[in-house]
């Protein structure tokens, strides 16, 4: 059997989603935020919500979420991506309504929208990408960076004197009422991803079911920031930040 | 069964992590080219042995893999 033969559109097993479209995506090679893009066009497209999906992208690596993948989006300003998803999704109910935030969005000048609209359980999905650094204004310290780190803002690495320790904003979003899933999820390998996948499709499940927030956050990496091959960055990743941010749901209310 | 990959060599930013995730390690970056941007590009460099398994694809953070299976 020749390759010929075999590249025919009736064995075709995997592709691109559709949904996300031909541009090339800003991102450094191997980054975290493409692969999350890919599962997001994926999922939104095997639950035909194409036409009914409103993201709300963020500033950080991110910011330009709305050009890659073709559903209606808003962009916010730093941090504020919650509070413009609490009032779509309260405007348009019948939408899939999500965030996409990095760390610093999220876990830094956004933490009171964030932590406000789960606690009032806002039915809509929060994806939180979480690579310990703020990526895009070139790798500086987050309120996420693991003790230790190095980045150009903590160059002999975090220390708690002087920075204070590293946030769990998904432990605490575990501990409110107004959150229905809160799961880490991780996307450096197949096995990860597949499970990953699983959990973004059941967070935006939950979200049209109106059962309350979900937080998705995914552990990635920044090669650039960490100085670092995207294989490197990934071993880095298991090494280092999953000790620490332990992959798994942390909280499941929408099954009973 | 058989598998065959095609890579869009100009989506293609050379992270390797394609050939990293491939079980038969049939995968390598070009040496000697490079694409459009001037990243060296994934190619599958064995004929024959690819099973159409997408684990490339699915790690492929910019998914620049199709893959095609034939039983
Ligand atoms: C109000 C405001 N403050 C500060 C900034 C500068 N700024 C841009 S992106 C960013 C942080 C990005 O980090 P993160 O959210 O972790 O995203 P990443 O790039 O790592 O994905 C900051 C502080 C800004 N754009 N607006
Ligand atoms: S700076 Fe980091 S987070 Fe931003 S695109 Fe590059 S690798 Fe990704
Ligand atoms: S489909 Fe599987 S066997 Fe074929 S190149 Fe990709 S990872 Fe390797
Ligand atoms: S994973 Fe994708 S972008 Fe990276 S080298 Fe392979 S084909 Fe290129
Ligand atoms: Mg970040």
């Amino acid at each position: 059997m020749t390759n010929q033969e075999i590249i025919q559109p009736e064995n075709l097993v995997y592709k691109k989603p559709n949904l996300l479209n031909d541009k090339h995506m800003h991102y450094c090679p191997g980054c975290s935020h493409s692969v999350v893009h890919k599962l997001i066009a994926e999922v939104i497209e095997e639950m035909g919500m194409e036409d009914n999906a409103v993201g709300i992208s963020p500033v950080g690596c991110a910011v330009f979420a709305y050009s890659y993948i073709d559903i209606d989006w808003i962009e916010a300003a730093h941090g504020r991506a919650p509070a413009i998803a609490c009032a779509t999704k309260r405007l348009w109910p019948e939408n899939l309504v999500f965030t996409y935030q990095g760390d610093g969005d999220l876990a830094c000048i956004g933490t009171a929208e964030t932590i406000h609209s789960l606690n009032r359980g806002d039915n809509i999905t929060i994806i939180f990408v979480n690579n310990a650094i703020y990526g895009m204004t070139g790798g500086q310290m987050a309120p996420t960076t693991l003790m230790g780190m190095k980045t150009v803002t903590c160059p002999y690495g975090r220390q708690a004197d002087l920075h204070g320790y590293p946030l769990k904003m998904t432990e605490i979003a575990a501990t409110l009422e107004g959150t229905c899933y809160v799961t880490r999820q991780a996307v450096h390998n197949v096995a990860h991803i597949r499970r990953a996948k699983a959990a973004l499709r059941k967070a935006f499940e939950y979200s049209m079911q109106g059962k309350g927030s979900c937080l998705v956050e995914f552990v990635a990496t920044c090669s650039s920031g960490w100085k670092m091959t995207p294989e490197a960055a990934n071993q880095w990743m298991e090494d280092h930040m999953f000790p620490f941010y332990k992959l798994g749901d942390l909280k499941d209310k929408g099954s009973n | 069964m058989r598998g065959a990959i095609v890579v869009d060599k100009e989506r293609c930013k050379g992270c390797n992590l394609c050939a990293v995730a491939c079980p038969l390690n049939i995968i390598r970056l070009t040496q000697k080219t490079v694409n459009k941007r001037g990243y060296a590009y994934a190619e599958q460099v064995v004929e024959g042995m690819c099973t159409g398994c997408t684990c490339c694809a699915q790690v492929c953070p910019d998914g620049c893999i199709t893959v095609y299976r034939k039983r």
